[in-house]
């Protein structure tokens, strides 16, 4: 059993950025230590360091002393530590025993034992006190439950380090209660639990020790119990930030966007958003709060046109645009700063100046008969870089070579640039530095004022409570509630976010 | 009656090729590599199976050495597609002309002319002659040959393997979600080596199959399309081993329905009936589409987090 | 070194690198067919070399002849620049040529017409064909997302087996060869001089490459297709109807493909032959197309190297090396592009710097 897990002097960088600088971590057995940062501090480097998918440049670990060696995940196995990473690692059409087995599967022969696998999945369980069936396919399991099979994945292993990177990114605030008391469970057996998250409310309930990473290097390392959420934002951003835009008080104007009792299936047939309604004004920014995989994603889809529709209506500026291609919706002025900018929102592999024309392209002055008009395009790019503050070498350059706050920047700016009236805005600061953070949400008040409709979907509920006029929270695939600024506050939104509606 | 009974062993006979080339599809795909390059491995196959024998004269060395030439030519595509991570298709592509090539080039080597070898000793068709006198099914099995009997046997342990096998499950898990085996401590990497080079080797019996039977030499073009049919009857089977099995049983039939329509003294022109397994194929994928499930991961090149 | 001058490096290195290790490497295969020792391996590459030149490129007649393999490996090799550029592998290239030759073989036989209209009934009728054939897949893959590469290879060889029944068997087979009639003079296309093959179809072909590139770079549809090609989500989210454009890129693809195929009954052969297997134009191109790094200009020189290469198969005949090593030469350089190596070392070296 482990008494002490440290890692000295860690260094790793990947082409010219410097993940990790001289990092210092230890562990100490029983305890549930948190590593908190932003986004891009170096956290996941780290452990990935720890559980043997990167070798460090240099630096050593050591468990109780003494130095060891990791090269691959099955190393680190070895060792007994194990990961669940923020992305599951699940295989999605094997059922829940052969996903906890698989690479250490018990045999009779080179025959795998099913029968032993389904008894060892219902021994774990019945010990913590998941509630799993063996057989059950991942595919028909929902977040929390997949969650609990990661889990399991390191117990089988008899993993005394336990890393979880993000585990509440995607759960319900009920689902995080039950992480926490499975958490506690583990330290009492005298496992130790590595909490990777950048979401400073469940540092404080669910750590005993905390450390804190900044662009690669160790800024802070404290108990718990000295940690105050100023000194955590300081530590973690070098200046005391809060999350503060002015709003000035604007009144919004007429309806541009309704959305009529909407119903999206997935591949599945299951209903992914459900009898949704909301209206969006002129002037107005209407947030939309939820936890990730309430149909926000499809919501969003299913306005811009990518995704069909199963009943209902979505209005815009009087015009009913259900079937609506997505050309005939950009052109009636939705413009949408996608989720996922790798995705849906850049080329990467094409210069700016030709990114530029998604969404564009048809239309004057970037279109002239059937050819584009290249001089115009690129005199419409050097002004939004300009005017956006988008650091690049140049319009042509790729723009996968710029970093992801500039990338956003740029969709924004392109994005507002087009002639529009309704803004949708998924995520807008996801991956993206603090500068550019505030910048956007500048941007985002800006079309507030310029009286367009600004419709934000986001899972940080500080940014939907700092921006909203409205806030619409999404439970399921449909509305759970409605709250005005006035009235809104975390407690009220997080009980909607579960599915509680609102008290008398 | 006697007609449709020989039209169907003569499907069982020339479906052989195809049994063997689709499960070797079949492991392949299930690891996650994409192989049209089946058509290449039958090729090297039946060639280098041809080259055995006449060395030799030993159909068996015939078939080991056919063996042979389907593995090594996959090596070349498990390097270029899991070590060099190229696109999959266009290596397959690349493997196919490349062994139309070698093998033409060297059929002129050793027999000083193109276009076709010279005769060899091709593989016993009755496997024993107490075969025929078991009751009952004696007189089916008087029909059959070692390569029929073989292609079945592949068919069960290649149901065994990917279902019932530990290696089966992290072949399965490195064609799904190579990244979830790997944490794991799973080598995708060597698995899907292991999976390509199988591949190979069957593909090679295949080819095998086809040239040291009934008219036993090497002619160029001899495979037609058969490793493409093949992949069709995987889709066909939804990259389950008896069902493609069966498919490859009705692809036979269709080849085998030349020669009943020419029993029966239909006059039809003979490209009619060559066409008719492609336009199986195609109203094959057509009507599988959808609902087939491909593995995951298929086509798509693995790099570990290490080698980023 | 400066910056631009580093980014041709590392764009045009790649495919001469592929081509020079190509040849290396099939010098080897040389030496092993006509019995030579390893140390005369250098004689042996040059040996390649100079054929490849000296049949090639010495006289002027001899270069025509390259030219007259090189038109249709251009036809087909911008089709398949059309797809790639559309993230497609248009495989059937192949068997929309072969169409295309096998309507120009019909409407060829049609007597009465005058010259010019014939010619042009011809290209029409070679692009209609082109066209539809690529539909088969096209629609498929639009409509079921069916992967066109299978699909595309059973269509090739039912194109091959109509075309050798319309050759053998219909009513304008020649019975005393295995071809049809020779098309009537008027479809036949004019030729430079009486002693080459060379006619106005190479003219066509380089104009058309031009048209092309100003089609992918210049043009809405060219940038939709290509924005297809790269990032569909993004260019779905942008308004693009990616559907719409994979099967307008296969669509076009078909149709040079075809125009390719019937010009070059038109210009060449002036009859359809039947065929014991594919007659290879769509598949080389492939090569040609990667190795030009997908571009319509550069796709022209790649042509009229891969032609020099066909050209001189006759001489390596003769020789006594196997005409067979053309296509290693070719299937060595797809292996080569398609694993990117080159740029990816490149990429490499400039990145440990």
């Amino acid at each position: 059993m482990l008494t002490e897990l440290r890692m000295q002097k860690i260094n790793k960088t990947f082409a010219s950025v410097r993940a990790n600088i001289d990092v210092d971590f230890d562990l100490k057995k029983g305890e549930t230590h948190v590593l908190i940062g932003e986004n891009g501090a170096g956290k996941t480097t780290l452990m990935n360091i720890l559980y043997g998918l990167y070798q460090p440049d240099s630096g050593t670990i050591s468990i109780d002393g003494n130095e060891i060696k990791i090269t691959c995940p099955a190393d680190s196995i070895k060792h007994g530590i194990g990961m669940v990473h923020q992305h599951f690692m699940l295989v999605e059409n094997f059922s829940v025993a052969e996903n906890v087995v698989l690479g250490n599967e018990p045999r009779k022969g080179r025959k795998l034992d099913r029968k032993k696998a389904r008894q060892i999945v219902r021994d774990l369980c019945a010990r913590y006190q998941f509630n799993l069936d063996p057989d059950m396919l991942i595919s028909e399991l929902s977040v929390g439950k997949q969650q609990k099979v990661e889990i399991l994945k390191l117990l089988y292993r008899d993993a005394d380090i336990l890393i979880l990177d993000e585990p509440t990114a995607v759960l319900t605030p009920t689902e995080i209660e039950e992480l926490a008391n499975i958490i506690h469970t583990l330290n009492s057996e005298g496992k130790s639990v590595i909490l990777i998250t950048h979401k400073l409310r469940e540092v404080l309930t669910m750590s005993s020790r905390l450390t804190v990473l900044r662009n690669g290097i160790v800024t802070g390392q404290m108990n718990t119990t000295d940690a105050t959420v100023t000194k955590l934002v300081n530590m973690m951003v070098g200046k005391n930030l809060a999350l503060d835009v002015n709003i000035p008080y604007h009144e919004p104007s007429e309806k541009v966007l309704e959305v009529l009792d909407l119903s999206v299936r997935d591949s599945q047939g299951h209903y992914v958003v459900n009898n949704f309604n909301l209206c969006l004004r002129k002037g107005e920014i209407v947030g939309i709060a939820g936890v990730d995989g309430n149909g926000q994603s499809e919501l969003l889809e299913a306005l811009i046109g990518v995704r069909k529709i199963d009943s209902g209506r979505i209005i815009a500026s009087s015009a009913d645009i259900s079937s609506a291609t997505t050309l005939e919706r950009i052109s009636q002025g939705i413009s949408c700063i996608a989720e996922d900018r790798h995705k849906r929102g850049v080329i990467l592999e094409m210069p700016l100046v030709e990114n530029t024309l998604l969404g564009n392209y048809f239309r004057p002055p970037f279109a002239k008969g059937i050819r584009i008009d290249y001089k115009a395009t690129r005199k419409v790019t050097e002004d939004m870089v300009g005017r956006y503050d988008v650091r690049t070498p140049s319009i042509d350059t790729n723009i996968m070579w710029l970093s992801g706050g500039n990338q956003q920047k740029y969709v924004v700016a392109r994005e507002i640039s087009k002639p529009h009236c309704i803004l949708l805005a998924a995520q807008p600061t996801r991956g993206v530095d603090i500068g550019a953070k505030q910048f956007i949400h500048e941007q985002l008040v800006k079309e507030r004022g310029e009286d367009k409709g600004v419709l934000l979907v986001s899972t940080e509920l500080d940014e939907i409570l700092a921006l909203s006029d409205r806030i619409v929270v999404m439970y399921k695939g449909g509305v759970s509630g409605e709250v005005t600024r006035c009235d809104a506050n975390e407690q009220l939104i997080g009980r909607l976010m579960i599915g509680q509606h609102e008290e008398g | 009656m006697n007609l449709l009974l020989s039209t169907f062993y003569a499907a069982l006979r020339l479906s052989t090729p195809l049994i063997f080339a689709s499960m070797g599809g079949l492991v392949s795909e299930k690891s996650g590599v994409t192989n049209i390059a089946l058509e290449g491995m039958m090729t090297m196959g039946a060639f280098f199976a041809v080259i055995g024998s006449y060395i030799t004269g030993n159909p068996l060395i015939g078939v080991i050495f056919g063996i042979l030439g389907g593995g090594a030519i996959s090596v070349i595509h498990a390097i270029v597609c899991i070590r060099l991570r190229a696109q999959q298709t266009i290596s397959g592509t690349a493997i196919n002309l490349f062994s139309t090539a070698i093998t033409s080039f060297v059929m002129f080597k050793i027999f000083n002319k193109g276009g076709q070898t010279d005769l060899v000793t091709a593989l016993p068709f009755m496997p024993a002659k107490w075969f025929s006198e078991v009751p009952v099914v004696g007189s089916v099995l008087r029909e059959l040959n070692w390569f029929i009997f073989m292609s079945f046997a592949i068919v069960i342990l290649m149901q065994w393997l990917i279902n019932r096998s530990v290696l089966g499950l992290r072949i399965r898990a490195a064609g799904e979600h190579p990244k979830a085996a790997d944490t794991l401590g799973v080598d995708v990497i060597k698995i899907r080596y292991i999976c390509v080079i199988l591949s190979g080797i069957l593909a090679g019996l295949g080819g095998a199959a086809l040239s040291l039977s009934a008219t036993p030499l090497f002619i160029e073009g001899m495979v037609a399309g058969r490793g493409f049919i093949a992949l069709a009857a995987m889709v066909f089977g939804r990259w389950k081993p008896i069902n493609t099995l069966a498919a490859c049983i009705i692809f036979g039939l269709a080849d085998a329905v030349q020669i009943m329509a020419q029993g029966l003294g239909w006059n039809m022109p003979s490209e009619f009936y060559s066409s008719i397994p492609y336009v199986m194929s195609i109203f094959t994928m057509i009507l599988f589409a959808g609902k087939a499930q491909a593995p995951k991961a298929c086509g798509i090149p693995y790099t570990r987090e290490s080698d980023k | 070194m400066s910056k631009e001058a580093k980014r041709m490096l590392m764009i045009g290195a790649p495919p001469i690198v592929s081509i020079i290790v190509a040849f290396l490497i099939s010098a080897l295969f040389v030496l092993w067919s006509k019995d030579m020792r390893l140390g005369e391996y250098f004689a042996a590459l040059l040996k390649l070399v100079t054929i490849v030149f000296s049949e090639s490129f010495s006289t002027k007649l001899k270069f025509m002849e390259v030219l007259v393999y090189a038109t249709p490996l251009l036809f087909c090799g911008l089709a398949h620049i059309i797809c790639f550029r559309c993230g497609l592998f248009n495989i059937g290239v192949e068997g929309q040529f072969i169409l295309g030759m096998t309507s120009a073989g019909i409407i060829g036989q049609f007597t009465g017409i005058p010259a010019i209209l014939q010619v042009i009934l011809i290209m029409m009728t070679g692009v209609l064909a082109g066209g539809i054939w690529a539909l088969i897949p096209a629609s498929l893959k639009a409509l079921k997302g069916i992967n066109e590469v299978v699909i595309c290879i059973m269509t090739n060889f039912l194109a091959m087996h109509f075309s050798n029944y319309v050759a053998l068997r219909s009513n304008i087979a020649d019975v005393n060869a295995t071809a049809t009639f020779m098309i009537q003079a008027n479809a036949q296309l004019p030729r430079f001089n009486d002693s080459s093959r060379l006619n106005i179809s190479t003219i066509v072909v380089i104009i058309l490459a031009i048209f092309v590139y100003f089609f992918l770079f210049s043009t809405k549809r060219g940038y939709q297709i290509r924005a297809v090609g790269l990032n569909s989500f993004a260019a779905q989210a942008g308004g693009i109807k990616v559907n719409v454009n994979i099967v307008l890129a296969l669509v076009i693809s078909g149709a040079i493909a075809g125009l390719g195929g019937a010009l070059h009954v038109a210009g060449v052969q002036h009859r359809l032959i039947s065929v014991a297997g594919f007659p290879g134009y769509g598949m080389d191109a492939i090569a040609i197309s990667l190795l030009s790094n997908r571009n319509p200009v550069a796709c022209i020189f790649v042509a009229i190297l891969f032609g020099a290469l066909r050209n001189s198969s006759r001489m390596f005949q003769i020789e006594g090396i196997p005409k067979d090593t053309v296509y290693i030469i070719q299937a060595i350089i797809i292996f080569f592009v398609a694993a990117d190596l080159i740029s990816k070392y490149l990429k490499q070296r400039s990145r440990t710097k």
